[in-house]
C-alpha cells in the first residue's frame, strides 16, 4: 500500500491549534447574527413568496426589522410575538412583519419565552420537514446504489435550468456520479435569493428552490434508469449561504460547495458575515446529512501551487474545525484541493501525489474532494485531455473520495455535452487500468513523494501556530491564505451584521444546536 | 515560409503540402447507427471536407452520437489578402522599462486595473498586474516604474472609473473571462461610452485582455488595445512604456 510518512503527533497538533483558532471566532459568532441568517429562519418557519418586484417577502421582513434596529434580538422573536397577536399562519405573521402598517418594536407585552411556546410546534415542524426529506434521501439511496469512489463530479452550466436538466440526464448517462449546476457568476453576491424557475444566466444558472426541484427531478429520473444513484449538488456560499443551505436541505440536494472562508477570500465578502452565515448554514447542512465541499483547491489558482501547497492542508485544518464546531461530521467534511502544479515542472506528477496521499491519509473518514487543473490550461484540447488523464490517475491511486473531472475545454468554454462525454471515457479508463495501483506500489522511503509530504505538513503547522498567534483575523488581513489580503470590516455585506441581543431568540437555531 | 516571401493562398497542412487535412469532432442528436454515420458523413461534406473519414461514432448520451471526422478540406486562405492590427511594440526588457519611465517620464505610470461587471475571474488580470506575474514574468507591480492598483473581480464601471479618475490613472485594465451571450463586449463598450460622456475618455490609455480578447475587438469596442491569451506583464508593460515615454528615439517627444 502506497503511503507517505504522517506524524501522528503533528496531525494531533494541527487540529489542537485548528481549534484554538475556531474557538476564537467561534465566541464571536456566537455574538453576532446576520440578515441573511434571520432571512433563512423566516423561510425555514416556512414564509415564502416574493412581491410584484421580485423581492423576497422572508427580505423585505428582516430588512425592516434590521432598519428600526431591533433585528439582534431576533426576527423569531417578532414572528412569535405576531403569533401570539393573531396571526393565524406563519406565513401571515411573516407577511405582518413584512407589511404591518405599524412596525413591532417588541417593547411590552410577550418575551422571549413567550415567543419560543407560540413557535413551539412550528419549530419542531421545520425541523420535520429537513428530517423528512433527509429520511427521503437515505431510503432512495439504501434502493439505488452509489457508484464507486472516486465519484465523478460533472458541471453543467447552461443559464436555462431546464437545458440543465436535459444535460444532467445526460452527464449520468455517460457515467457521472454527481452533477453540479453551476450559478450565475453574479449570485453570490445578491443579499437575496431569487425565486422561481430561470432560463437567463450568465456563466450559469441561478440557485432556486425550483431550479432545485427541477433538477432534483432529472436526477431521480436518471438514477432509476442507471440503476445508480446520481448525487445533486450546488453552492452554499456568498451573501445567501445559509438560505441556500436550507432550501438545499428541503429540496434533498446531496451535496454542498460550502466553505468557512472562501467567501472572503474570493469574493470579497466580509469576514465577519462569512464566519456568521458559514456557522448557521452549518448547522441545516449537519441536520440535513449533506456532505459539504470546501473549496481550498482555489487558493492554488491564485498562489502558486508548489511553494503554497500547505496553506491548503492549513485551511483544511481549520475548515474541519469550523464544521465539527456547527455539528457535522468528518463523513460529511469533502475537504478540497487540487491538481494545479505547472505541469511543465520536473517532477510535478511526484508532487502531486505527495499531496493528495498526505491529505489522504490525514483526513482518513472525510470524502475528500480533488480538483482538476485549470490555471495551466490553454486551450490546447489534446494536451488539456493528457493532464485531465494524469490528473485521474493521482484521483485513483491515492483513493480520493470525490472527483471533479477535468474538462480539455477548460479556459475556453463552458462543458459541451461531448467534453463531458470524452472526460467521463477518459477516467473510466484511467480509473479501470490503474484501479489497484495505489495497493501495489510503495514511495521509497526518503524518495521525492515521501520527503515533500513531510515538508507540506511542517508547513502547515508552522503557518497554523501564526495564524493562531496573529488570529485568523489578522492573518486573512496579510495574505496569509491565496496571497488575498482582507479587513475585518471590509468587504460586501458589513452592513448586515448584528450584536446578539442579550435575549436572543432563536429556537431552531436552539433545536438544531441540541440536536448535534 | 520564410517571412519575406510572397504569399499564396494555403491549405490546411496535414502531411503534405496542400492535402487539406484537418479533423472535426461533434455531436448530433442521434442514437449511433449506418444513418447516424452517413449524416456526419454530409454534416462534415457541408463544412467543405471532401472524402470525410468518419473515424469514431460512439453514443455520447441517450439518442446523441459523438463524431470525429477526417477530410481533405477544399478551402483556401490567402494570407496576403489579410490584414489584421497587431499590438506593435517592441519588447523591451526590465531593465529598459524602468530606465525609460526614469529617464523620460521622470514619475511612475499609474495604471489601475479590474474584472469588471459580474465577473469573477481575476486570473487574467492578476496575471499581468500583481507581483506574482505568469509563466515565470512578474506582473507589473514588481516593477519601480509602475504604480499598481489591482481592483479585483466585479467592479461596476462607474466605480473603475470614480477611482481611476481620483487616481489620475496613465492607464486602465479592463479583464473580461466569461463571454456568454458576450457580456464582455456590452461591458467592454460600457466604459469606454461612459468615460466619453464623463470627458476624459482620452486621458488615459484604455487596454482590454482576456482569452476572447484580440487587438482588433479591443478597438472596434473603442480601446486603445487588446491583449488576448499568452500575453505576459512584460508585454504590457512594453506597450504602456512605448506609448507613455515614446519609442526608442524618440526621447524628445515625451508627452505631456
Amino acid at each position: 500500500m502506497a503511503t507517505v510518512p504522517m506524524d501522528p503527533r503533528k496531525v494531533a497538533r494541527c487540529r489542537e491549534i485548528a481549534a484554538e483558532i475556531a474557538d476564537d471566532v467561534q465566541r464571536y459568532i456566537d455574538a453576532h447574527t446576520t440578515v441573511g441568517v434571520e432571512r433563512t429562519i423566516l423561510r425555514a418557519y416556512g414564509a415564502e413568496g416574493v412581491d410584484d418586484q421580485g423581492v423576497p417577502l422572508v427580505n423585505t421582513a428582516v430588512e425592516r426589522y434590521r432598519e428600526a434596529g431591533v433585528l439582534g434580538r431576533g426576527i423569531a422573536f417578532f414572528l412569535g410575538r405576531a403569533l401570539i397577536a393573531g396571526a393565524k399562519t406563519v406565513q401571515d405573521a411573516a407577511e405582518r412583519l413584512a407589511f404591518a402598517p405599524e412596525i413591532d418594536r417588541g417593547e411590552g407585552g410577550p418575551g422571549p419565552d413567550a415567543a419560543r411556546e407560540a413557535l413551539r410546534e412550528h419549530t419542531a415542524a421545520a425541523i420535520a420537514r429537513i428530517d423528512t426529506a433527509r429520511k427521503q434521501r437515505e431510503a432512495l439511496r439504501a434502493r439505488i446504489a452509489s457508484g464507486p469512489t472516486p465519484l465523478r463530479y460533472v458541471i453543467v452550466a447552461t443559464g436555462n435550468i431546464y437545458d440543465d436538466a436535459v444535460q444532467a440526464k445526460a452527464a449520468a448517462h455517460a457515467g457521472a456520479d454527481i452533477v453540479a449546476v453551476i450559478r450565475a457568476t453574479a449570485q453570490s453576491l445578491l443579499d437575496y435569493v431569487p425565486h422561481g424557475a430561470t432560463t437567463e444566466g450568465y456563466g450559469g444558472t441561478f440557485a432556486t428552490q425550483e431550479n432545485f426541484k427541477i433538477v432534483r427531478r432529472a436526477l431521480d429520473e436518471a438514477a432509476q434508469e442507471q440503476n445508480r444513484y446520481i448525487q445533486q449538488t450546488n453552492y452554499s456560499s456568498g451573501l445567501c449561504m445559509a438560505e441556500i443551505a436550507w432550501m438545499a436541505a428541503v429540496e434533498r440536494l446531496d451535496m454542498l460547495l460550502n466553505d468557512a472562508m472562501y467567501g472572503i477570500l474570493f469574493r470579497d465578502i466580509n469576514m465577519c458575515r462569512t464566519f456568521v452565515d458559514q456557522y448557521v448554514s452549518r448547522r441545516f447542512i449537519a441536520r440535513a446529512g449533506i456532505t459539504i465541499n470546501t473549496g481550498e483547491d482555489n487558493y492554488l489558482t491564485t498562489a502558486d501551487a508548489v511553494e503554497k501547497a500547505h496553506t491548503v492542508l492549513t485551511s483544511q485544518f481549520i475548515n474541519e474545525a469550523f464544521a465539527l464546531r456547527a455539528g457535522l461530521k468528518p463523513e460529511q467534511m469533502g475537504l478540497g484541493h487540487a491538481y494545479e502544479i505547472d505541469p511543465w515542472l520536473e517532477d510535478s506528477f511526484l508532487l502531486e501525489v505527495a499531496q493528495a496521499q498526505l491529505i489522504r491519509q490525514i483526513f482518513d473518514k472525510h470524502p475528500i474532494k480533488w480538483m482538476p487543473p485549470t490555471k495551466h490550461k490553454t486551450g490546447d484540447i489534446f494536451f488539456a485531455h493528457v493532464h485531465d488523464a494524469m490528473f485521474d490517475l493521482v484521483g485513483i491511486t491515492t483513493n480520493q473520495s470525490i472527483e471533479l473531472l477535468g474538462m480539455f475545454s477548460e479556459a475556453i468554454h463552458n462543458p459541451l455535452l461531448m467534453d463531458r462525454y470524452l472526460a467521463l471515457k477518459a477516467t473510466r479508463y484511467v480509473y479501470g487500468a490503474a484501479k489497484h495501483l495505489g495497493e501495489e506500489i510503495e514511495f521509497k522511503k526518503d524518495g521525492i513523494v515521501a520527503r515533500r509530504a513531510i515538508q507540506v505538513l511542517d508547513e502547515a503547522l508552522e503557518l497554523l501556530e501564526e495564524v493562531k498567534r496573529e488570529s485568523i483575523w489578522e492573518a486573512i488581513g496579510r495574505g496569509a491564505f491565496a496571497d488575498v489580503k482582507r479587513t475585518r470590516t471590509g468587504g460586501k455585506g458589513y452592513a448586515g451584521v448584528l450584536d446578539r441581543a442579550r435575549d436572543y431568540c432563536n429556537p431552531l437555531l436552539d433545536a438544531l444546536e441540541r440536536s448535534a | 515560409m520564410h517571412p519575406t516571401a510572397p504569399s499564396k493562398p494555403l491549405r490546411a497542412y496535414g502531411d503534405r503540402e496542400g492535402d487539406g487535412m484537418v479533423q472535426l469532432s461533434f455531436v448530433l442528436e442521434l442514437p449511433p447507427s449506418a444513418k447516424a454515420r452517413e449524416a456526419a458523413k454530409r454534416f462534415a461534406e457541408m463544412h467543405g471536407l471532401q472524402d470525410p473519414l468518419v473515424a469514431t461514432m460512439e453514443p455520447a448520451a441517450e439518442g446523441f452520437s459523438f463524431f470525429v471526422v477526417y477530410g481533405h478540406s477544399k478551402h483556401a486562405v490567402d494570407p496576403g489578402e489579410i490584414d489584421v492590427p497587431e499590438v506593435r511594440t517592441e519588447s523591451l526588457s526590465r531593465e529598459d522599462i524602468e530606465h525609460r519611465i526614469k529617464t523620460r517620464l521622470g514619475r511612475k505610470i499609474v495604471v489601475v486595473g479590474a474584472c469588471t461587471g459580474s465577473d469573477a475571474h481575476t486570473v487574467g488580470i492578476d496575471a499581468i498586474l500583481n507581483y506574482k506575474g505568469y509563466a515565470g514574468d512578474k506582473g507589473l507591480e514588481s516593477y519601480k516604474g509602475f504604480e499598481v492598483y489591482n481592483l479585483g473581480a466585479q467592479v461596476e464601471n462607474a466605480q473603475l472609473a470614480a477611482r481611476a479618475r481620483a487616481l489620475k490613472a496613465d492607464a486602465i485594465l479592463v479583464s473580461q473571462v466569461i463571454t456568454q451571450r458576450n457580456c464582455h463586449k456590452e461591458n467592454g463598450r460600457a466604459l469606454v461610452e461612459l468615460l466619453e460622456r464623463e470627458g476624459w475618455r482620452r486621458d488615459a490609455i484604455l487596454l482590454f485582455g482576456g482569452p476572447r480578447v484580440d487587438h482588433q475587438l479591443a478597438l472596434e469596442l473603442g480601446f486603445d488595445a487588446g491583449f488576448g491569451p499568452g500575453t505576459k506583464p512584460g508585454d504590457v508593460a512594453s506597450y504602456l512604456v512605448d506609448k507613455l515615454c515614446g519609442g526608442p528615439g524618440a526621447m524628445t517627444e515625451i508627452p505631456l
